[in-house]
């Protein structure tokens, strides 16, 4: 059968047949032996259960018989019965006690079940008292395996609950972890027999354990040491390190009681520590390292248990640096000699990164804790950035250096200026297409705006260059810059910023040219045929594609040849990255125009309003794309001009010249009929004193040669009629100036008059709608009677302000509870 | 530490309309959230196991779309291939991340790691703080191991009905949802007792 044909039954089987299925499930559990068939019987009750949204539950002898299960020697039962249970409703807070009270026989499919059962909080915190316990009482060569899966238990009730631990309990682990890290044991475990690493006998003289590089390890186990077996405190070793970082986090803040040294005595010891670490000098016997970091571990042996860990976790992420350091010089030797890489060595590679990683990410923890480790520390920091940062397949580990150097440069007083050239200019820009790296580098600029603003304030001149990973893949990354932009929008890179975002389509399709151009060769060019490609190869172009593909603000400037690169870049505009990344260009300038209006000045937005008016032709040719943005800007045209009615008459000359070519009328319906409709609204003396008869006369001659113009002919060829919308926004605003001018109260009667006339015969060439027709004649007449009135016509189509907002519910004497007081008052004395 | 692992359609299937995916499996790892939360209102175990599974697929519904886009950015659609292919089409996986903020559907932002493999998608989802390149690695092992034993690709899926092998699997290389710093020893030999589990 299919998958989805068993989905489909087990969603829609009948109550009786599942009573039946139950009943055979629980005689065949009974049995003795449990065969293949009760296993087979388990998975579909499992996938019954689980493809069902909401809960069924099972009959009490079924589930007393799945709970005995738990405890079955085999572990697939052990797995089925857990797996069932987990779907269905938390059994009686007795059955689960009951498991719990044996900690001793508890599984970690039991364990796993009790965590996903737990009721409340209380629950939680009996099960992390009862496994701490289990921990610590727990003699170190007694019958295993429970240990390894507790620890993962505890972190994962942590992870959403810290305070399910005691003081008490913390010290107790913190112990525990600093054995398991610092002290496991250097000689190799038993035969690796399946289901016995630890029990097995040792029948031959213990092995000491190996580096990956095959070399006899000379210091304390790590997660990068290997033998042939292990023995129990080297796989808690592992489990330790693996939940280290969460560890320290979670417990970070919490006070250790006990600590008697006061700061000054921590930063003399570190000092004296730092000092006997500086001479890092590697001594080689017989192939194997001698390390210095367990040089300095004597002087630890008095600190309190958390502060004892912090020192333990500093030694254990020095030797894995140490050890990475060690295999990468290996492994550079071996490529240089060009030796097949094993898969075994590629996982390992791998896995030696993460391990950077993860000790870069501690030892941040650590000196978050306690900054007198930064001293310490640094170095090895420093040269490990040294070291890697030639190398962009180390990105995603220079991310962590890059969070140390900000959170702790300061303190040390270290130059960061080639960490974030290289973290915001090299990064995008060379690797703006690998996904993760995007996602931790963005997660990264959010989660330290505040802190990159003040330590590091130069990485805003890298906008275009972070812009990149936004181009490239937009729809993973917009809601990182829907977060971002509002703090990355300031007075010195809001013009450059709205530029840059409407082009960011075009930076798309470059970045498409830019990779293909590296991976084809020139002579192959031509035979895709893509001309946008020879464009990009082309030197006569090269200066428009370099300052799309910029790394910092302010270089170059090619507005004047924008054309020329949208018509390059035409055929661009079907391909997939650039449509997504066209769609999210709207979101972003919504945002944009947002947070503008908030930080710039008068001056500042003068100038966008003059770049949204040119812009509006100016765009690269996706369907969709133009109008898209000129509702934006038409939106955003009027909230501003509403903020600060002064722009009007300040961009008067402008505005004016955009609203009177009647080109516009056809190209730029939306955005033309806000910029009239602004005109008429805000060009009068109330909002601006500065507003002459002379301005409010030359509006009105230029928008009534362009009514004239649109109604008197049939559109030109390839455009449609305007919409009416356009034509009545034009009479509306100027029946609005002649109201506020008099004088023109006469003309703008006479064309309403031969509008009535020119519609009296039916249809007319520059309206295809007969409604719409009679719509627009209506306004005409409506508004032709109001100026009859000039009087009435002032105050209705230019109302005071106190009448615009009215404030009526502020008046206490008008106000609503103060006349149903009255009118309580009224009915109750009858 | 992950909060889930999950297997899900990236395709279209049969019935389902176009934006949604059939979760096949899924594990959440921990407590349930609804329990610690501070609502004022307290869920019923019925309305936690309902926003659980609505958690799931939410998380599928954002890894599919994220899949369908990205492979239309690539230009690349998967090329069907036989049983037997497994490492050859594990090579070709797609891959990504994919943010989800707090509160939409966890109660933290969380990072969603996923692999798209033909019609399938498995999934990781990450805490803010996990090392998400270990947790790469830990995924693509998952995922090579979950291709192998329940032989996925092709027609007779068993993923449906042989569940309790990805719990095996998932109890030793992810247990608990714990990413594990393991070097290829402690692998072979965590394999070899998940082999032998099984087997019995």
């Amino acid at each position: 059968m299919k998958p989805r044909v068993f989905w489909l039954f087990s969603r829609e089987i009948h109550e009786t047949e599942l009573q039946k299925f139950y009943s055979r499930l629980v005689k065949l559990l009974q049995l003795k032996e449990l065969g293949h068939e009760t296993v087979d019987s388990l998975h579909r009750l499992h996938l019954i259960l689980s493809a069902n949204k909401y809960a069924r539950t099972l009959p009490s002898d079924l589930q007393q018989r799945l709970l005995l299960l738990l405890s079955s020697p085999a572990e697939q039962l052990q797995v089925l019965s857990s797996a069932v249970l987990r779907e269905t409703p938390p059994s009686s807070g007795e059955e689960l006690n009951n498991i719990q009270e044996n900690v001793s026989q508890l599984n970690t499919h039991a364990a796993a079940l009790l965590v996903s059962q737990a009721r409340s909080r209380t629950d939680l915190n009996n099960l992390c008292a009862q496994l701490v316990h289990g921990l610590e009482g727990r003699p170190s060569d007694g019958p295993t395996r429970s240990l390894t899966f507790t620890l993962p238990v505890l972190n994962s009730i942590l992870r959403l609950s810290p305070e399910s631990l005691t003081e008490e309990h913390v010290a107790i682990l913190s112990k525990k972890f600093v054995d398991w890290l610092r002290y496991a044991s250097i000689v190799q475990g038993g035969g690796a027999s399946a289901g016995g690493f630890f029990t097995g006998p040792r029948s031959r003289q213990p092995l000491p354990t190996a580096e990956l590089d095959g070399s006899v390890s000379g210091d304390f186990f790590t997660v990068l040491c290997v033998g042939q077996g292990f023995t129990e405190d080297q796989w808690m070793n592992v489990y330790s390190f693996s939940m280290l970082r969460q560890w320290l986090l979670t417990y970070h803040s919490v006070s250790s009681g006990n600590s008697t040294m006061d700061t000054a005595n921590r930063l003399q010891l570190s000092l004296s520590l730092s000092h006997s670490f500086s001479n890092d000098d590697r001594s080689e016997v017989d192939g194997s390292v001698v390390s210095m970091v367990s040089a300095t571990s004597s002087t630890s042996r008095l600190l309190p248990p958390k502060e004892r860990l912090r020192e333990k976790a500093f030694q254990y992420c020095q030797r894995l640096i140490e050890q990475c350091d060690r295999t990468c010089e290996a492994e550079r030797r071996r490529e240089f000699l060009s030796f097949p890489s094993e898969a075994q060595k590629k996982s390992d590679t791998e896995l030696q990164k993460a391990c950077m990683v993860e000790a870069v990410c501690v030892l941040d923890c650590v000196c978050v804790e306690d900054p007198s480790m930064v001293f310490r520390t640094f170095p090895s920091i420093k040269a490990l950035f040294s070291r890697l940062s030639s190398d962009l397949s180390y990105a995603r580990i220079l991310l962590p250096i890059a969070q140390f150097y900000l959170n702790h440069g300061e303190i040390a007083a270290v130059d960061c200026e080639c960490v974030w050239k290289l973290v915001f200019a090299r990064f995008p820009a060379e690797l703006f297409n690998d996904p993760f790296l995007a996602h931790e580098l963005l997660r990264f600029l959010r989660q330290n705006l505040d802190s990159l603003r003040l330590r590091a304030p130069e990485f805003i001149r890298f906008l275009p260059n972070l812009l990149k990973f936004l181009a490239w893949d937009s729809s993973a990354v917009v809601d990182d810059f829907v977060d971002l932009l509002p703090s990355l929008v300031t007075e010195g890179t809001a013009v450059e910023m709205l530029h840059t975002l409407l082009d960011l389509p075009c930076l798309s399709a470059s970045l498409v040219l830019q990779l293909r151009s590296m991976s084809l060769p020139i002579s192959e060019s031509s035979s895709r045929g893509l001309l946008s490609l020879d464009a990009f190869r082309n030197p006569a172009f090269r200066g428009l594609f370099l300052f799309l593909l910029r790394v910092e603000t302010g270089s170059g400037h090619t507005i004047d040849r924008l054309s020329t690169l949208h018509d390059l870049l035409a055929e661009a505009a079907d391909w997939p990255r650039v449509v997504r990344c066209a769609q999210v260009v709207p979101v972003l300038l919504h945002i944009y125009f947002n947070t503008v209006a908030t930080v710039a000045e008068e001056k500042l937005l003068a100038h966008l309003i003059l770049v949204m008016l040119e812009r509006s032709g100016l765009l690269l040719a996706i369907p969709m794309y133009s109008r898209e943005i000129h509702r934006v800007f038409s939106c955003h045209l009027l909230r501003l001009c509403k903020l600060r009615p002064s722009l009007v008459v300040d961009q008067s000359h402008e505005l004016l010249e955009f609203a009177g070519t009647t080109a516009n009328v056809y190209s730029k319906e939306e955005v033309y009929t806000h910029v009239v409709w602004v005109l008429g609204e805000y060009l009068s003396a109330s909002s601006d004193s500065r507003c002459s008869v002379a301005l409010i006369t030359s509006c009105f001659e230029t928008l009534e040669a362009v009514l004239f113009e649109i109604t008197s002919s049939a559109p030109p060829p390839g455009s449609v009629c305007p919409a009416p919308k356009v034509i009545t926004t034009l009479m509306s605003a100027l029946a609005k100036l002649a109201s506020r001018s008099h004088d023109l109260i006469p003309r703008v009667s006479l064309f309403f008059s031969k509008l009535r006339t020119a519609a009296r015969n039916g249809s007319v060439a520059w309206c295809a709608d007969e409604d719409d027709l009679v719509a627009i004649v209506t306004r005409g007449e409506e508004l032709w009677s109001l100026l009859k009135a000039p009087g009435v016509a002032q105050s209705v189509l230019t109302p005071p302000p106190h009448v615009l907002t009215p404030r009526w519910h502020r008046d206490t004497n008008l106000a609503m509870p103060l006349q149903l007081r009255v009118l309580t008052r009224l009915t109750h004395s009858q | 530490m992950v909060r889930c692992f999950l297997i899900h359609t990236v395709s279209p299937v049969g019935a389902l309309s176009a934006g949604e995916s059939r979760v096949l499996y899924s594990r959440l790892f921990g407590p349930d959230e609804a329990v610690l939360s501070k609502q004022p209102r307290e869920f019923t175990p019925e309305e936690r196991r309902l926003l659980q599974k609505e958690k799931v697929s939410v998380v599928a519904r954002r890894v599919q779309s994220a899949v369908s886009l990205s492979r239309e950015a690539s230009g690349r659609q998967p090329v069907d291939a036989a049983p037997g292919e497994e490492a050859l089409v594990l090579q070709d996986a797609d891959s990504g991340v994919v943010r989800l903020r707090a509160g939409d559907p966890f109660s933290e932002e969380m990072s969603v790691l996923w692999l798209g493999v033909q019609s399938l998608g498995f999934t990781l989802v990450c805490e803010p703080h996990d090392n998400l390149l270990l947790a790469e690695g830990i995924l693509r092992n998952l995922t090579r191991h979950c291709l192998d034993s329940l032989h996925m690709l092709g027609q007779g899926s068993e993923v449906l009905l042989k569940s309790s092998r990805i719990d095996i699997l998932l109890s030793r290389l992810l247990p608990h949802g714990q990413l594990l710093f393991l070097n290829h020893r402690f692998t072979q030999s965590l394999e070899k007792e998940v082999a032998s589990s099984m087997a019995k």
